[in-house]
C-alpha cells in the first residue's frame, strides 16, 4: 500500500519542533500541568507516553484497512487502554514510589488528546514506518516540553532537579519559590514559556 | 456514612479539590470552550451530566465485577472453576471497562437527548462526542475504583452515596471553574493583549491566578477535618505539601 503524505523522516522533524505537542499544538495538557513538580515524574511520564504512543501506532496501522469510520474512536481508545494498562503495571511493578506519585495520571495517558490525534491523523492513514517515525517524533516533543517545564518548575521550587537541592542548598531557604511547585505555578510556567516560543518563533518569521 | 462526611466529600469535590484548578483535569475543553459564558455553561452542564451517569455505572462495575473478592464475579468464577475458596480479581480490566463505559454512556445520552430533548441537544449536543476524551470523567471513576478496590477493610469501601456525590460536585466544580474563566474572558475582548501571549497563553496565566485563589480555600478544609474525621476526596494536600519541610514557605529565621 502506498502511502502519501509526509514520509518518516518529515513526520519525525515536525513532532520535535514545527508540530511540537505542547508548545504548537497544545495536546495533552493535563499530564503538562500536573506531572511536572519534578523531573523525575516528567521523564516518566514521558517514557510512559513514548511506549503507549509507539504500541498504539504500531497496532493502528496494521489494523488501518479494517476500521470502520464510525468505530475508530473507540477502537482507538480500547487500543490505548489496553498498552495503557500493561504501563501502569509496569510501572508500579519496578517504579513503585513514582508510579505512586504519578497518581491517577498513568490512567489519564487514556484519553491524553495527543495519542489518540496521531492514531486519527497518521497511524491510520499511513504504513508502519512513518507511523513509528511519527510515534517517536512526536514523544519526544512531548517529553521535551515536560522536561522544559518540570526544570523550570522544579528548579524554582526546590532548587535543584532530581530530588537534590545541589544548586540553593542550605540556608539560603528564602530562595526556594513553592508557589512553582504547587497547582498556581503550573499554569504560570506554562503560560509564559507558551509567550515565549510564540515570540521567538513570530520573530524568527520576521528576520 | 453519615450526613457530614457526605457534605465533606462534596465541598472537598467542588472547591477544595476543584478538578480543574488543582488536579488539573479537563484542561483541554477549559481552555477551548471558555470563549464564552452560555458555551462554557452548557459544557459543564453536560459534563455534569455525563460525569453522574458514568460514575454510578462504574461504581457499579467496580464493586459487583472488578474489585478483589467482587460478589457477583465471584459467584460467577466458582461456578466454573468449582472450587468454592476461589476469588476473582479483575482490577486489571479496570480502564478498559471504564473507558467502555465512559464511550457509551457518551453515546447513549446524545442518543436520549436527541431524542426526547431537542432544545437540549441544540444547546448543548455539539459538546457531547468532546466528553469521552475528557479526562474529568475518567479521573472522577478512577477516584472511585481507589476508594473501592483500593481499600483493604469491607467498612471502608464507598457505597453508591459518596460516589455519585464525588461525580455530581465535581462536574459542579468544573462547571464553577469553566464558567468563571469565560466570564473573565469576555472581558478580555477589550484588552491589550501582547500579541504573542493571545489566546491560550494569557488563558493560562489568568488560569494561574483563579487557581492561587483557589489555594486559598485550603484554610476551610482543615476547620472541615477538624469537625469531622473523614478520608478527603482528592489525593493533592496543599496544606501537607506546604507544611513539608522541602517546599516550606520561606522563613527568616532571624526574625522568629
Amino acid at each position: 500500500m502506498a502511502s502519501d503524505g509526509p514520509t518518516p523522516l518529515e513526520r519525525f522533524i515536525n513532532g520535535i519542533l514545527p508540530e511540537n505537542p505542547v508548545y504548537r499544538q497544545l495536546l495533552g495538557m493535563c499530564p503538562v500541568l500536573a506531572v511536572t513538580n519534578s523531573m523525575q515524574n516528567a521523564i516518566t511520564m514521558a517514557g510512559a507516553v513514548m511506549f503507549v504512543l509507539i504500541c498504539a501506532n504500531i497496532l493502528i496501522s496494521l489494523i488501518r484497512g479494517l476500521l470502520k469510520p464510525h468505530l475508530r474512536i473507540l477502537v482507538f481508545t480500547l487500543t490505548i487502554a489496553t498498552f495503557v494498562t500493561i504501563a501502569d503495571r509496569v510501572l508500579a511493578a519496578y517504579m513503585y514510589e513514582t508510579s505512586k506519585s504519578l497518581g491517577p495520571f498513568i490512567p489519564l495517558i487514556i484519553v491524553n488528546c495527543l495519542i489518540i490525534c496521531r492514531c486519527e491523523v497518521c497511524s491510520s492513514k499511513q504504513g508502519i514506518v512513518t507511523s513509528i517515525s511519527d510515534a517517536i517524533g512526536q514523544s519526544l516533543g512531548f517529553g521535551i516540553g515536560l522536561a522544559s517545564m518540570a526544570m523550570v518548575r522544579e528548579l524554582l521550587a526546590t532548587g535543584g532537579l532530581f530530588g537534590t537541592e545541589w544548586i540553593w542548598y542550605g540556608d539560603n531557604e528564602k530562595y526556594r519559590w513553592s508557589l512553582m511547585g504547587l497547582p498556581p505555578g503550573a499554569f504560570f510556567t506554562l503560560g509564559i514559556l507558551l509567550g515565549l516560543v510564540n515570540w521567538l518563533t513570530a520573530k524568527k518569521k520576521t528576520n | 456514612m453519615d450526613l457530614t462526611a457526605i457534605i465533606i466529600i462534596a465541598v472537598s469535590a467542588a472547591i477544595l479539590n476543584n478538578f480543574v484548578l488543582i488536579n488539573f483535569v479537563g484542561i483541554c475543553p477549559f481552555i477551548g470552550v471558555s470563549r464564552r459564558v452560555d458555551m462554557a455553561f452548557g459544557m459543564g452542564c453536560a459534563v455534569t451530566f455525563v460525569i453522574t451517569i458514568a460514575a454510578t455505572l462504574s461504581w457499579f462495575f467496580t464493586y459487583f465485577f472488578l474489585q478483589q473478592g467482587a460478589p457477583w464475579a465471584t459467584a460467577i468464577y466458582q461456578q466454573f472453576t468449582g472450587d468454592v475458596n476461589a476469588v476473582s480479581d479483575l482490577t486489571i480490566l479496570s480502564y478498559i471497562i471504564y473507558i467502555f463505559v465512559i464511550a457509551s454512556s457518551v453515546q447513549f445520552v446524545e442518543m436520549v437527548v436527541r431524542k426526547f430533548y431537542p432544545p437540549l441537544y441544540k444547546s448543548f449536543g455539539v459538546f457531547l462526542p468532546l466528553i469521552t476524551t475528557n479526562c474529568a470523567i475518567l479521573f472522577a471513576c478512577l477516584e472511585i475504583m481507589k476508594h473501592v478496590s483500593g481499600e483493604p477493610v469491607e467498612a471502608a469501601k464507598w457505597g453508591i452515596l459518596p460516589s455519585l456525590t464525588l461525580a455530581f460536585f465535581g462536574g459542579v466544580g468544573f462547571t464553577i471553574a469553566i464558567v468563571l474563566m469565560a466570564g473573565l474572558r469576555e472581558e478580555l475582548e477589550l484588552c491589550d493583549v501582547p500579541k504573542s501571549l493571545k489566546g491560550a497563553g494569557i488563558t493560562l496565566l489568568i488560569a494561574g491566578i483563579l487557581a492561587m485563589a483557589f489555594l486559598g480555600f485550603t484554610g476551610m478544609k482543615s476547620t472541615l477535618e477538624g469537625e469531622a474525621k473523614t478520608q478527603e476526596a482528592g489525593k493533592f494536600e496543599p496544606d501537607k505539601v506546604l507544611s513539608s519541610p522541602k517546599l516550606a514557605w520561606p522563613v527568616d529565621k532571624k526574625t522568629n
